[in-house]
């Protein structure tokens, strides 16, 4: 059903407007949760007249966690940042190409931000909780999008929090500020109030860089949980990393892609000299 | 030779050192005198009648201390909306260096510097005269709530401008809309900082003088009826009391004023303190 629609979605002009109620729904994402893989095509984004993405073009499954490589300012946390649209903060900010996500153009005019935002949950490189309980952090999400009352919160709290592998450590003090949790717990109350949102895609900017090596092995062990449900795509500096919790991996370089494959692939018999001498250490 | 100008070295340390010490005692002196001062010469005479009396052969501040509330509730109710609002604007919805921004910052802190006689005399042309107000607490209140609201508006803007970008960013990715990241993010975390300044904002008006001389006319002796009617101050009522033959109760007034703006400003501080380290809630 989900996919037929799309696909006459895809066909016809005439239909998609007929269904703009939907689109706008759903911030212009399809209703069925089948469809998450996100196609990009010729993206080239500027910062004022500094080029930052070089005709970027990706194919991401959905419940698959792509890892985005690369040195810094290659470019990496610009395109993740495309996808929510979380780059339409940055004054001179200016993208061309298409990025579809479940086939749908997330920057048409018809496109609700604030839907496809909490359809692609973003988590940051600094744990950012904000100063205020644990219960009403994950609460902020359902909250913006109309659900108050407090049984049906009281649900999404519990099972976000299960699913963030946190509950277990803050069941018995949901009303204290989030702020007196270690960072390695305020990054998966971050990601837990992501969840709360009930997202198809989870967009990792270098989640575990400020954590040490035991609460990085604790979101690493919950990327590979979550990503039976989720889309994930993750920017990483550490290419182990990127092995062991990736599918794919795509490695940039100054603003494009230069490979993008299976994990395996890339880490074991990269195709172009510039990835292997990345992965092998030589620069970045 | 070393040792020599080691021992200058020592000899010009020493010397700066008793210096600020003298002009730190200077300060200390000073300060102490007043206060001391004004509480020996009017603690003797705070009394019931003084507080809460009513105005007859003796005189009473319960005029002032009405006057007072009044002056601070209308002034406040004015310049806190009307100040968090400004900053509101200035820190989330102009770019911090445009010339606007720049142009409203220079004009507040101008504002700041303007000496009170002058609010005084445009409260009285403008409230008192042109627009009929007659003397009265509205036009006072007003009046003061301009003078307060460009020192609302910096301090708030500071608050503003320390909250985390990470935080907005945060908000945002969530889905939130701008008005719902101001509300219930940026606000909240910022509140410790408004609060502080809004009281500090109070102590201000309760020992403002000049531009309530011009504005509130002084009638000392009957309760204001309300925000039309013309009342007094505290500080008013010390000016008046000492001008008048009462200079053991406008040194009770001076000690009734110098407790309550201690206390506002102690308030201040605390519950600064408390809401910066206290748990915000959202919903």
């Amino acid at each position: 059903m989900g996919n037929n629609q799309i696909d006459t979605a895809r066909d016809s002009e005439a239909v998609r407007v007929e269904e703009g109620g939907a689109a706008l729904n759903n911030g212009g994402l399809p209703e069925s949760s089948d469809m998450y893989n996100i196609t990009v095509r010729n993206c080239d984004l500027y910062y004022g007249d500094f080029q930052a993405l070089k005709s970027v073009s990706i194919d991401i499954e959905e419940r698959e966690v792509t890892a985005l490589i690369g040195p810094s300012g290659c470019g990496k946390s610009t395109f993740i940042k495309t996808l929510n649209r979380m780059n339409d903060l940055v004054e001179g900010c200016r993208i061309t190409g298409e990025i579809l996500i479940g086939g749908r153009d997330i920057y048409a005019k018809s496109t609700d931000v604030t839907l496809l935002r909490k359809n692609a949950g973003m988590v940051f490189q600094k744990p950012n909780p904000f100063p205020m309980s644990i219960y009403d952090n994950i609460a902020f999400a359902p909250r913006t999008f109309g659900i108050k009352k407090k049984i049906e919160l009281d649900v999404i709290v519990e099972s976000s929090l299960k699913h963030a592998g946190l509950w277990l450590e803050v069941k018995d003090r949901l009303k204290k500020n989030a702020m007196g949790l270690s960072g390695g717990q305020q990054q998966r109350l971050c990601i837990a109030r992501a969840l709360a949102a009930d997202p198809k895609i989870l967009l990792m900017d270098e989640p575990t860089s400020a954590l040490d090596p035991i609460s990085t092995g604790r979101i690493e062990e919950l990327i590979n949980e979550l990503k039976t449900e989720y889309t994930i795509v993750i920017v990483t500096h550490n290419m182990q990393q990127a092995t062991r919790i990736s599918d794919k991996t795509a490695f940039f370089l100054l603003g494009e892609i230069i490979e993008y494959g299976t994990t395996e692939s890339i880490f074991s018999m990269p195709k172009d000299k510039r990835t292997e001498n990345y992965i092998t250490g030589r620069f970045g | 030779m070393k040792a020599r100008a080691h021992r200058k070295e020592i000899r010009k340390y020493s010397v700066l050192k008793v210096v600020a010490q003298t002009a730190l005692g200077l300060t200390l002196v000073a300060l102490c005198a007043v206060t001391l001062f004004v509480l020996a010469r009017g603690i003797p005479h705070v009394n019931t009648q003084l507080l809460f009396g009513d105005y007859g052969m003796y005189p009473s501040i319960k005029p002032a201390l009405i006057g007072t509330l009044y002056l601070i509730v209308i002034s406040i109710l004015i310049a806190a909306p009307i100040g968090i609002g400004s900053a509101v604007f200035l820190t989330e919805y102009t770019r911090s260096n445009s010339r606007l921004t720049r142009t409203i910052r220079i004009a507040t802190e101008t504002l700041a510097g303007i000496p009170s006689i002058v609010y005084g005399i445009f409260g009285y042309l403008v409230f008192v005269v042109a627009l009929g107000f007659k003397y009265s607490l509205i036009g006072g209140g007003i009046t003061l709530a301009i003078m307060i609201l460009p020192v609302v508006v910096r301090s708030t803007e500071e608050s503003l401008l320390a909250v985390p970008r990470i935080l907005r960013e945060g908000s945002f990715a969530l889905g939130s809309s701008k008005v719902r990241t101001i509300f219930s993010v940026v606000l909240p975390c910022a509140s410790s900082g408004i609060v502080t300044s809004l009281i500090l904002a109070v102590g201000r008006v309760m020992s403002e003088s000049a531009v309530l001389i011009l504005t509130i006319g002084m009638v000392v002796n009957k309760i204001p009826e309300g925000f039309a009617s013309p009342g007094t101050s505290l500080a008013l009522d010390v000016y008046y009391f000492g001008s008048h033959g009462y200079p053991e109760q406008a040194a009770a007034t001076g000690v009734v004023l110098l407790v309550l703006v201690v206390s506002i400003n102690i308030l201040a501080t605390v519950l600064g303190k408390a809401l910066g380290r206290g748990e915000l809630v959202d919903g």
